[in-house]
């Protein structure tokens, strides 16, 4: 029994401690190791089955936690919204029940729905690791994110981190938010009135609707994706105003310290929150990020399924 | 069958402007004087009331019964023993049935089978638009004929406001009182948690107070042009309550209810992603409590209501933003308004409570109950004000469970429903 883990689920950085993020950090730091080597298979959940319970399309964290798996020796099925019963009309509960019965260890959950893999995780004994819901949280995004900037930057006390775009439909933006304030980190989140509203500096963030005075200042940008395809029409007047206003342009770029990271968790709409030469530049750690997702992810499947019974 | 006495319990007959320890006489069902037992002709039952308030039967005016069409989640005999149990003799149903009462062989119905299955009082209403759609006008006097105490497309909302204003209109020709279920649908689009703190953190669609706020406006408005009644149903923000109040003031016939939850509950109950505590409206901040809690106290709000929403468990657990909105309240309400208004906050006095749930909704339904009076039909409820219990949700009479009160302690409850001098319920 570990005495710095005790969680079988992993189901938001809300709840954790900073020290519990750290040792999760830690624990990834072994697993990165383990990746570079010819051999990148460990034994370590030898025997355990994992299920990647994929509701809402995913290509990037599915493909992310089925290689992780992979790594761990775990064996693994995916299971996504058109294959399973759930459009059959069956509830989330049941299809659950029917995965424990075949005594699944740890259940991966994509879901469209905030707090499904909570509702899980008080209904399973089986390991549940939330792997996006709804505009809730993502926790191995904010974790992968949070170690990507330590792995750079070394410390985060003091940092400044600007979190810029569709905050309020993010869970990559709250899990961030939870983690770096956490941490120590200042964060100021960066967007349209309408994408980032006043309710978020309850969570002890800083908010600017002026991206040219922001960058100068920080250390970080993490750019989050707009779901121009999904947002209802009221929200911004449209594309062209978003980048003129929030874009991280070329010329935009300039502003930023020398040694600030760029980061984005995916995917890239390239030339409208940012454009393709800044996200293919040299300040920018994007793929590092990638990289970095697989040994945060070893590290969590590792951690959680050595808990579950 | 012999009179009835009940004795040495403090009488409270807000409607009379009776409070006093005495006896209260029954005879055929209707409340006598005490000549029905000087000489009585067969044998007098005695209820032993030392300790209790006898009160004029409770009325909530806002329930789901959810029959016909929904028998798995209530039907309307298992909701009238539920209301029984709360202390209730009247209640007053919803149309949102399926068929939906917007015609005038459902509410027949409805009426026949609570005639035949139900232990208490079931006034049925009718909708305002036809299907509740908010298209066209419901044939609203074939429906007031066939006997409905108010309309309300409750659970939907009449956006149109050129058709609610033609509906309030109409149903002032009528004579019947205007309900209305207060959200804008553009303001509120897929909202399922109050927006705030709580919906920002948790990554839940907003369900902002201004959405209520707009259509009590509009309804102010409406009622002003119109010159007829219109009730706001189920009020959870502050602004509506300062809405109300303003209006009042004026002389506008508008007014409000409030349910238990939206006094008992604030929305960080929402963290754990409970569906028991997904209502619509739903739960909103302390600020907003308190103005709730001042609006009651200073008259704004009158009128007490469940807005009882039975929903089976396999409805209700599932992801929070598919569950249904809406819990059971008959068989916890007057319990939370009493430990919450009485002792807790001490913001009313127990006459005014009961005069909440008897005469203010009596008087705003033209209904024929809600006092003691000589010859007036035998109604009555006996209430501890100082016992305590604790919610055993398993034990409800509702064939629903769904509520975020389980296990509460409270203080004060109905121990005896009296309906037409019969008791058909006893703690």
């Amino acid at each position: 029994m570990n005495t710095r883990w005790n969680r079988k689920d992993l189901l938001g950085l809300r709840e954790l401690s900073a020290a519990e993020i750290n040792f999760v950090l830690e624990t990834a730091d072994a697993f990165k190791q383990v990746g570079t080597r010819e051999i990148k298979k460990v034994p370590a959940l030898r025997g355990k089955t994992l299920v990647n319970f994929f509701i809402e399309p995913s290509t990037r964290t599915r493909t992310s936690f089925e290689l992780a798996a992979f790594r761990l020796s775990a064996d693994v099925i995916n299971i996504t919204a058109t294959a399973s019963s759930l459009s059959k009309g069956e509830t989330l509960k049941d299809t659950a029940k029917i995965l424990e019965a075949n005594h699944v260890d740890i259940i991966v959950l994509r879901h469209s729905s905030a707090g499904a893999p909570q509702f899980l995780a008080e209904r399973l004994r089986s390991s549940v690791i939330n792997a996006g819901d709804g505009a809730h949280e993502h926790p191995t995004q904010g974790l992968l994110d949070t170690y990507t900037i330590r792995e750079k930057k070394k410390r985060f006390e003091g940092l400044h981190v600007a979190i810029i775009g569709d905050i309020l439909f993010s869970r990559v933006a709250r899990s961030n938010i939870f983690a770096l304030t956490k941490l120590g980190a200042r964060v100021t989140l960066v967007g349209p009135s309408t994408l980032v509203p006043r309710d978020f500096e309850k969570l002890g963030v800083n908010i600017s609707y002026d991206i040219d005075k922001v960058l100068p200042t920080v250390d970080v940008v993490n750019l989050l994706r707009i779901q121009h395809e999904r947002q209802r029409k009221e929200y911004f007047p449209g594309v062209g105003e978003y980048i003129r206003l929030f874009g991280l342009t070329k010329e935009r770029a300039k502003l930023l310290k020398p040694d600030c990271l760029i980061m984005h968790p995916g995917p890239i709409n390239r030339g409208i929150e940012i454009d393709s030469e800044v996200a293919d530049g040299n300040q920018s750690v994007i793929l590092d990020q990638v990289t970095n997702g697989l040994a945060v992810r070893m590290a969590v499947l590792y951690l959680c399924g050595g808990i579950a019974t | 069958m012999g009179p009835t006495i009940i004795r040495n319990g403090r009488i409270i007959d807000p409607a009379n402007k009776r409070d006093e320890i005495g006896d209260l006489v029954i005879a055929n069902g209707r409340i006598a004087d005490q000549s029905a037992v000087h000489n009585p002709k067969s044998e007098i039952a005695e209820i032993n009331a030392k300790g209790l308030i006898v009160v004029p039967g409770l009325i909530d005016m806002h329930v789901h019964l959810r029959e016909p069409g929904f028998a798995h989640k209530e039907t309307i005999a298992s909701g009238a023993r539920a209301a029984a149990a709360g202390g209730f003799t009247t209640v007053v149903c919803m149309p949102n049935t399926s068929p939906i009462a917007d015609n005038p062989s459902t509410i027949t119905w409805i009426k026949d089978r609570a005639r035949d299955t139900a232990s208490v009082n079931v006034l049925p209403t009718g909708a305002i638009s036809k299907n509740l759609e908010g298209d066209e006008l419901a044939p609203i006097a074939s429906i007031v004929q066939s006997g409905v105490v108010a309309i309300t497309d409750d659970g939907k909302c009449v956006q149109n406001h050129e058709l609610m204003r033609r509906a309030v209109e109409y149903a002032r020709m009528v004579g019947v009182p205007v309900l209305d279920h207060c959200q804008d649908y553009n303001l509120v689009g897929n909202g399922v948690v109050n927006e705030g703190e709580w919906s920002t953190l948790l990554g839940l669609s907003g369900w902002p107070a201004a959405g209520e706020e707009v259509v009590v406006m509009r309804n102010i408005l409406l009622a002003e042009l119109c010159d007829h009644h219109i009730h706001c149903q189920h009020i959870s923000t502050a602004g509506s309550v300062r809405l109300i109040r303003e209006a009042r003031a004026r002389g506008v016939k508008i007014s409000g209810e409030v349910c238990p939850h939206h006094i008992a509950l604030t929305d960080a109950s929402i963290q754990n992603f409970d569906t028991n505590c997904k209502m619509n409206p739903p739960l909103r901040t302390q600020r907003d409590i308190d103005a709730i809690i001042e609006g009651i106290a200073d008259g704004t709000l009158t009128i007490f209501c469940s807005d009882h929403a039975p929903h089976a468990a396999f409805e209700k657990e599932v992801e929070f933003d598919q569950a249904p909105f809406g819990i059971v309240g008959l068989e916890t309400e007057l319990g939370l308004f009493i430990d919450i208004l009485l002792h807790k906050r001490k913001a009313i006095s127990i006459n005014r409570l009961i005069e909440m749930f008897t005469v203010e909704p009596a008087k705003l339904l033209k209904l024929d109950a809600g006092a003691l009076s000589i010859g007036a039909k035998a109604d009555v409820t006996l209430i501890d004000p100082d016992r305590e219990w604790t919610v055993d949700a398993s034990k409800f009479e509702s064939l629903s469970r769904n509520t975020p009160f389980h296990s509460w302690k409270l203080k004060g409850r109905a121990v005896r429903t009296i309906v037409g001098g019969e008791t058909v319920w006893a703690l």
